[in-house]
């Protein structure tokens, strides 16, 4: 089975390469004359007025923090779905048991309004 | 002869082994080599057609608005992929001041990288799978985060705001629509019970799991969608809000990364969506004809592809709340909904001695009318609210 993962160990250093080669063989033959205009960052053709990274808005975290929760629940959920053609039937109800118990959080986080864009 | 037709890509396997261990190399070795070899033409395969894609995608797009498209540049325009990347290749690479370098010059190659990967554990063939893993599904699920990482970074990186804005959004959409699309990846799992994309698709000879979950597989196919952020879901590189998002300060063959690694994306969740729901390499005859089966799984991904590209071409651009709405209030607890339906019913199905396609429709069949009753319901009590308080704007805000 371990040797099943050579071709995907090879795969992502060749998927890097394929790309990153262009993107060196563009920087060789392509022009290079910077100037500070030029490199100036874009903003609909006014100067940028202060720092780009910005505070970023606090919904934006609420997401992400919601998300983790069903990502980790979705980690338990796979043994659960994979195991499946060999459990007997409570097994099944006690995965829908999990499952409900994250649908009871999804609805906690919907009662409190953080699924609103505000 | 008769061995090239009836298991080709084992015949090349042993041919090649044969070659390498007469130079003098360990089959240990020479498996390394062949590992290698097949890597590199998969990857360059992949990266060529990411160039064809973005051809069929602009000829599509342009019969779509009674246009007729690239044309000029050979046949039928074929060659204009190349055109532009010759164009591409030959602009100057300008980095803004006071990009982070290091993270700005990584981010498309870590773009790429992240769809090529995907084709590691994707079956194209009967006995041709690069990665026959058996966590295949959890795979595609972190390689694909690298893509959404990837844009994090360019967004961060480019000291841009609007590439910023773009970076937030990946935050609000890629990551939540993963939620629904790994829910989505539980029920093939479920099914064919194995996390395998090989033993997956063995195990929809008889029946696509499309006929099994019909539901599943239109979650997995638009938050897949959602993931590539293909329109109508591609927020994050909103033209007419936030410029082009993400990749603004990127030229030259940088973009040209972000922009094949895109459109390749596009035509990956297509395989995707083939292999798990459409039954992949599958068809008559595919199994003792290898080659007929990578033509079935071929033609099943580009209609699966025709689909993003109508879908794509056809509906207008959400807006950041209904998109959140949308995955949060209807697509997840549907896919909850769906995994429980599933699960009960497929072994009910089994215990009671039923047809398991039979159940799960009629369970696949009974969902739907719950769900049209729900949004029924929803709709009508927003509609008084609305009549009762007579505040359109409120009411606006909760349609």
């Amino acid at each position: 089975m371990l040797d099943q993962w050579i071709f995907a160990a090879f795969l992502l250093p060749v998927g890097l390469l394929i790309p990153a080669v262009p993107i060196v063989l563009a920087a060789l033959v392509s022009p290079h004359k910077p100037n500070s205009i030029k490199q100036s960052t874009y903003e609909c053709g006014v100067e940028t007025v202060g720092e780009t990274w910005v505070q970023f808005k606090v919904q934006y975290y609420i997401f992400a923090l919601v998300f983790v929760v069903f990502d980790v629940e979705a980690v338990f959920l796979f043994p659960w779905a994979a195991a499946y053609n060999l459990m007997p039937f409570y097994m099944v109800l006690e995965g829908v048991l999990f499952i409900l118990i994250l649908a009871a959080g999804l609805l906690y986080a919907w009662r409190k309004g953080a699924l609103e864009w505000v | 002869m008769g061995v090239v037709l009836t298991d080709p890509f084992g015949w090349i396997g042993q041919t090649l082994l044969e070659l390498l261990t007469r130079l003098g190399l360990q089959v240990g070795a020479a498996n390394l080599v062949i590992n290698l070899l097949g890597a590199v033409v998969l990857g360059t395969i992949c990266m060529t057609l990411g160039a064809l894609i973005t051809w069929v995608e602009r000829k599509v797009v342009a019969r779509f608005q009674d246009r007729l498209g690239p044309n000029r540049v050979g046949p039928f325009g074929l060659l204009q992929p190349i055109a532009d990347g010759i164009k591409l290749l030959t602009k100057e690479t300008v980095t803004p001041t006071g990009a982070d370098t290091i993270v700005y010059n990584i981010a498309p190659v870590v773009m790429v990288m992240s769809v090529i990967g995907l084709w590691a554990v994707i079956p194209l063939a009967p006995r041709l799978i690069g990665s026959d893993i058996n966590v295949g599904v959890l795979y595609i699920v972190s390689v694909g985060g690298i893509g959404t990482l990837s844009i994090m970074m360019a967004g961060w990186a480019s000291n841009n705001k609007y590439a910023l804005l773009g970076a937030f959004r990946t935050v609000a959409q890629l990551v939540s629509y993963e939620v629904p699309m790994v829910l989505a990846l539980l029920i093939p799992t479920l099914l064919a019970g194995s996390m395998g994309m090989a033993t997956i698709v063995e195990q929809q000879a008889n029946v696509p799991y499309i006929v099994l979950a019909p539901i599943a597989a239109l979650i997995f196919f638009i938050s897949s969608m959602a993931e590539a952020g293909k329109a109508p879901f591609d927020l994050l590189e909103a033209e007419s809000e936030i410029v082009a998002g993400y990749n603004i300060e990127y030229g030259g063959l940088k973009f040209g990364m972000f922009y094949v690694g895109e459109f390749l994306h596009g035509f990956t969740i297509a395989a995707l969506t083939a292999v798990l729901f459409l039954g992949g390499w599958q068809g008559p005859l595919a199994e003792s004809y290898p080659l007929l089966g990578l033509i079935y799984f071929l033609a099943k991904t580009s209609v699966v592809y025709f689909g993003v590209m109508w879908v794509r071409f056809s509906f207008p651009r959400l807006r950041i709340d209904q998109l959140n709405t949308f995955n949060w209030k209807f697509l997840t607890p549907l896919s909850l909904a769906v995994i429980v339906v599933t699960a009960v019913a497929d072994k009910w199905a089994v215990q009671a001695g039923l047809s398991r396609v039979g159940v799960l429709l009629g369970a696949n069949a009974l969902l739907v009318l719950a769900i049209v009753w729900l949004i029924g319901a929803y709709a009508r009590s927003a509609r008084r609210r609305l009549e009762r308080t007579g505040d359109k704007q409120a009411a606006g805000a909760h349609a």
